[in-house]
């Protein structure tokens, strides 16, 4: 199977790999997927005071296809609110990959690689988790 | 060098071009139809399919009137298990594989499940091969068939088929063996093996697709095959359809070939597979899967631990390999053969397969060598999964969510 120019560009260039400080207050991180299922996204945020992503970095273990989602998933983040990062749908991922049906479970576990850091930065700063929609891979 | 570089040479090979110019008369000139019996242009082609015949029985010591050509090592799984299981019915109907087999084995088996066969998948060791104690454990006066691989697809290792096919008979049982990876690579010999029934293709070693062969033994014990296929009786009526019979001559060809240049060739292939594995092996947490002594001269197996199959392929953009990774195939499961090693899923995740060939120049190794450092040293950059282990993490330890 052919990739799409645009993975291939993601993954040739990959955009904010990098990891940000764990520890620190204002850095909300996610790992997701599994080593046995052959993808793990860790994806990190940096939050400021008024809730704008002002960083984000990643690291993920997968195909083309996941390095590529997890890669357009940072920079789409950067300067977005909190609010609004919770609205990238992964169907958003697909879309601007051409990803073809067999690689949409890469951006599932991109856009639950954000919920799940946003999630660690609001119980980080004594806000309550969001209910994440419960796996649809 | 020309890039990129094949060595996926356990999916397919070149044609040599020896091979072909042997077949090109036969597409034009010698057009006929061999089963034609009343004109020259059959006669013509009679004669490539005859000659064929004997260069192929010259290979794997047994005589021509023991060869049946097929479309494919697929076709001679097919007729060979599915035709003694029919055949033998009487006898019993239990047959004895192993898990690492080929699809076409595998997939035959299930389906004779269906139509009331009884069979055993053996087990394999950690480094491939199968535990003969199990074997003969497994055995019962309604065995009819052991069918064992020579030589595995993925991880190269060669079974003990001499001392598998000792016990089937000892037991009663046939021993049928897929030799698809090993004929025309290390000497294959049905006699000296004890061989009853035995598949391969000519496109593993520098033949054309679409061609194969089923040996069927006719002495000691003379062995029968009930035909999968109706029609005009041809190959002694095992296998009825008009022969191929370019593709007959040129698997001819392509099985004088190795016979003539194979202890060369492997001797060859197999340094340059050695220096490849031990140079990559030098990087941390690479690890060759299977048996290093028993298995074949041109195939290499490493899993480079923290890194996923499919990405690393797509960083090794110049190398035409194969992975075990599971984004390779259409399931989302790793490889089987791999598991079935008791390796965990994410080093089956993480395998690459080099298959080395008549064609692969040590220039071509080199570059391979230093192409796939590099791009596992990328995607370990890249990885959260190095990162961790780098610091120490115990990753067995993590929760992960599983999807």
């Amino acid at each position: 199977m052919a990739y799409s120019e645009k993975v291939m560009e993601h993954y040739t260039n990959p955009r904010n790999v990098g990891t940000l400080n764990k520890d620190s207050k204002s850095v909300g991180t996610g790992l997701v997927g599994a080593p046995e299922c052959g993808d793990v996204m860790r994806l990190q945020i940096e939050v400021d005071a008024n809730n704008v992503i002002t960083d984000a970095k990643f690291k993920t273990f997968g195909c083309g296809s996941a390095i590529a989602s997890s890669s357009l998933a940072t920079e789409w983040l950067k300067g977005k609110t909190i609010d609004e990062a919770l609205t990238i749908d992964n169907m958003d991922i697909v879309e601007e990959l051409a990803l073809p049906p067999v690689k949409i479970h890469c951006s599932v576990l991109a856009e639950d690689a954000i919920k799940s850091a946003i999630n660690d930065y609001r119980v980080k700063n004594g806000l309550e988790a969001f209910e994440l929609a419960k796996s649809h891979h | 060098m020309e890039l990129p570089i094949y060595l996926d040479n356990n999916a397919t090979t070149p044609l040599d071009p020896r091979v072909l110019e042997a077949m090109l008369p036969y597409f034009t000139s010698k057009f006929g139809n061999a089963a034609s019996r009343n004109h020259a242009f059959g006669w013509v082609a009679e004669e490539g399919v005859d000659y064929a015949r004997e260069q192929v029985a010259k290979l794997i010591g047994c005589t021509e009137k023991e060869i049946i050509f097929t479309s494919g090592a697929t076709e001679a799984d097919n007729l060979g298990i599915k035709g003694v299981f029919e055949m033998y019915s009487e006898k019993g109907n239990h047959i004895i594989t192993a898990t690492t087999e080929h699809k076409a084995v595998l997939d035959t088996c299930k389906h004779l499940e269906k139509l009331g066969a009884k069979v055993t998948y053996l087990k394999v060791k950690e480094d491939g091969l199968i535990d003969l104690a199990e074997l003969e454990a497994a055995m019962t006066p309604q065995t009819i068939l052991v069918t064992i691989m020579y030589g595995n697809n993925e991880i190269g290792v060669v079974q003990p088929v001499k001392e598998i096919a000792a016990i089937a008979h000892k037991h009663g049982a046939l021993f049928f063996t897929d030799a698809t990876q090993a004929v025309g690579k290390i000497p294959v010999d049905v006699n000296a093996d004890g061989i009853d029934l035995m598949a391969f293709s000519a496109h593993k070693m520098y033949g054309p697709k679409g061609v194969g062969v089923l040996y069927v033994r006719r002495k000691n014990p003379r062995v029968k095959v009930t035909a999968q296929m109706d029609g005009g009786g041809h190959e002694r009526g095992m296998r009825s359809g008009t022969l191929n019979v370019p593709g007959i001559v040129g698997l001819g060809k392509a099985c004088e070939l190795c016979r003539l240049e194979m202890d060369e060739e492997a001797k060859r292939l197999s340094a340059l597979r050695d220096k490849l594995e031990a140079s990559l092996t030098t990087m941390e947490e690479s690890y060759v899967n299977g048996n290093t002594q028993h298995r074949l001269p041109h195939v290499a197996n490493i899993s480079f631990k923290y890194v996923e199959g499919e990405g690393l392929m797509m960083a090794m953009k110049d190398l035409a390999v194969s992975s075990g990774s599971a984004c390779t195939s259409a399931s989302l499961e790793p490889s089987y053969v791999l598991k079935s090693l008791g390796l965990s899923d994410d080093l089956a995740h993480s395998s690459i397969r080099f298959g080395l060939g008549r064609f692969t120049t040590e220039e071509e190794v080199d570059y391979a060598i230093e192409n796939t450092k590099k791009a596992v040293n990328h995607l370990r950059d890249l990885s959260p999964l190095w990162e961790m282990f780098k610091e120490g993490i115990d990753l067995s330890k993590i929760e992960w969510a599983e999807h």
